[in-house]
């Protein structure tokens, strides 16, 4: 039984379509996006499953979601709360930003709160430097940008995901 | 002024919809491709245009077409849209406002090189772009703009997206070819290179995004016209990406040529808070830090005149860094971006990152000396010039600019410490007898 297989039959053709017959590997990212947008992250299974799917070693899928970011191996807090700290952003002030922020919501960077609702993240550069300080939630549904923030709005973009 | 060829977008209320494309010239240059140019024309209007790559090396365009090896097949174009580079933010507002002339660019791309199929791979956080792309894609299908058999002739191509997953060095464009094969994103071996051994090991076309969306405009206008813009050997507009300590950050399209000073104090506004400029870094965090003096200001943003001033133009993504900012801070900052980013396959770069980044902190943190910084110089001259790709070798351009050109705030960050460093006048330990 291969649940993934059975849960996005549809989805799975049509990202397998996308690559040249005796090129399904090319699909592994797309499918592990397919897998952590269903569960939070990409479980033990899913990755057993997508290496059935692509016939390839699970340790070769394993590896992918060990080298990219984006994916995470185990459960996190529903919202990740990205904030870019990187140069452009930090000489407008993203650092300071972020340790305020951090003090309101009462957790620190890389930290979940006990609810298990939000997950505070300093990240690398998210191409908005124009922008700062920015910052991206990220969960199952995908990545929303949140720009030209101060404290005061990011606690309120934070209270409108509690509710 | 600027001049608006990739950012039309500003001017035109919803270019992003297929019919307001079409009713502004859209297609049809594609059109005048595809039906009435052979090929290799379109591949001499390109190289005759003199458009240099806008990804950061600035390699002719249509050299690099003109390199694909017509005795492999088939051939593949991808679009570089991995945009990552700290200070870069323009293929993002390209791909946002004008997706159809970097969709028609890449069209064009691969029938010059006779591919039938291309692939655009974008950076993971760009899942909505990439979403709104499909949509696009899926439109120029129904038009019979993209597909089988098009236009009458047995011309086919299909294009399609690719998300990376939060890896910068996916931008380096045999990473990238990697990660689209499903495999970790690290570098080749080069050579050989992608026009002969690309995706899947074939000829393959990557170019990133602002430079194919500058090739609709070139097929419809000719190459003169392209010329009329710029200096002679970096002809075009470029969007200059502004961000750091200016009053209006921002993507700014403006001829190659226009000068720093123009851009960061006539259109950035100048620097916030009254204070000086200190720095410029002209090609993100991957450049060299230029001292912002008049010479430097006064230097026109091209190819061929950054050099000059000891940086490259790179992707023109424009920090500005005015005189509060200390640049041990700075070299900091972009030493644990390499450091995070790098992808671990060639040792100078994944141990050498981590070296520096571990003595910036030092020095930073007040708890280094003399020794340190030097120490810090000579791992980024042994590390330069020994990596398997740029990024390895953009990772040390900032620390050695940085400490030979602001020398002095690395000694105020050595002499502070000394000063703090506590009087020895009681024995550390007692001795018991």
């Amino acid at each position: 039984v291969n649940s993934l297989a059975d849960s996005f039959s549809v989805e799975i053709k049509k990202i397998l379509e996308k690559y040249p017959v005796g090129q399904k590997r090319s699909a592994v990212m797309p499918l592990l996006f397919l897998a952590q947008g269903q569960d939070g992250y990409v479980t033990r299974q899913a990755i057993n499953e997508i290496a059935e799917i692509l016939e390839i070693s699970a340790t070769d899928v394993a590896s992918i979601v060990g080298f990219y970011t984006l994916y995470y191996d185990e459960s996190q807090g529903k919202y990740h709360i990205q904030v870019c700290t990187d140069l452009p952003c930090a000489l407008r002030g993203a650092e300071e930003f972020l340790e305020k922020l951090c003090e309101n919501i009462g957790i620190r960077v890389g930290e979940t709160t006990p609810d298990g609702l939000l997950r505070i993240e300093a990240v690398m550069c998210l191409a908005a430097c124009d922008k700062a300080p920015m910052f991206q939630v990220q969960s199952g549904d995908g990545l929303v940008y949140h720009e030209d923030q101060t404290v005061e709005s990011a606690l309120q973009v934070i209270r409108h995901l509690k509710d | 002024m600027q001049k608006y060829n990739l950012l039309r977008h500003r001017l035109i209320p919803d270019l992003n919809k297929l019919d307001v494309y079409r009713k502004n010239g859209g297609f049809q240059a594609y059109h005048k491709a595809v039906n009435a140019m052979h090929p290799e024309e379109v591949i001499d209007q390109v190289k005759a245009s003199g458009l240099r790559g806008r990804g950061g090396a600035g390699f002719p365009t249509g050299m690099k077409w003109a390199f694909v090896d017509k005795n492999a097949w088939p051939h593949y174009v991808v679009a570089n849209a991995d945009e990552s580079e700290p200070g870069t933010f323009k293929d993002r507002e390209i791909m946002e406002g004008n997706p159809f002339q970097f969709l028609e660019g890449i069209a064009i791309c691969a029938y010059a090189v006779r591919a039938h199929t291309a692939y655009i791979y974008l950076r993971g956080e760009f899942w909505q772009i990439a979403a709104d792309l499909d949509r696009q894609i899926a439109e120029m299908e129904a038009e019979g703009l993209l597909g089988d058999n098009l236009f009458g002739s047995d011309y086919s191509l299909h294009i399609y997206t690719h998300l990376g997953a939060g890896a910068y060095i996916c931008g380096e464009e045999t990473a990238l070819l990697e990660s689209l094969e499903g495999k970790l994103g690290q570098p080749r071996l080069r050579p050989p290179f992608p026009p002969s051994f690309g995706l899947y090991g074939k000829p393959t076309v990557v170019n990133n995004v602002e430079t194919l969306a500058n090739v609709p405009l070139i097929i419809a206008n000719g190459a003169e016209w392209y010329h009329s813009f710029g200096t002679e050997r970096s002809p075009g507009t470029k969007v200059f990406s502004l961000s750091g300590n200016v009053n209006l950050p921002g993507n700014y399209e403006l001829p190659l040529g226009t000068t720093f000073r123009e851009l960061i104090f006539e259109y950035g506004g100048g620097i916030p808070g009254g204070k000086d400029i200190k720095a410029i870094m002209p090609a993100g965090a991957s450049s060299s830090l230029i001292v912002a003096n008049d010479g430097a200001l006064d230097t026109p943003m091209d190819y061929e005149s950054v050099p000059q001033v000891g940086a490259q133009l790179g992707s023109a993504s424009i920090i500005v860094i005015d005189d509060s900012v200390s640049i041990d801070w700075l070299i900091r900052k972009t030493l644990h971006f390499f450091n995070h980013e790098s992808c671990g396959k060639c040792t100078p770069c994944r141990e050498g990152t981590y070296w520096m980044r571990h003595i910036a902190d030092r020095v930073n943190d007040g708890q280094a000396s003399w020794e340190d910084v030097e120490l810090l110089e000579d791992v980024a001259h042994q590390i330069r010039g020994k990596c398997l790709c740029a990024l390895g070798e953009f990772s040390v351009e900032a620390v050695i600019s940085g400490v030979e050109r602001f020398k002095g705030d690395f000694q105020a960050k050595v002499h502070q410490q000394q000063v703090e460093l506590p009087e020895l006048s009681t024995p550390v330990m007692e001795i018991h007898e």
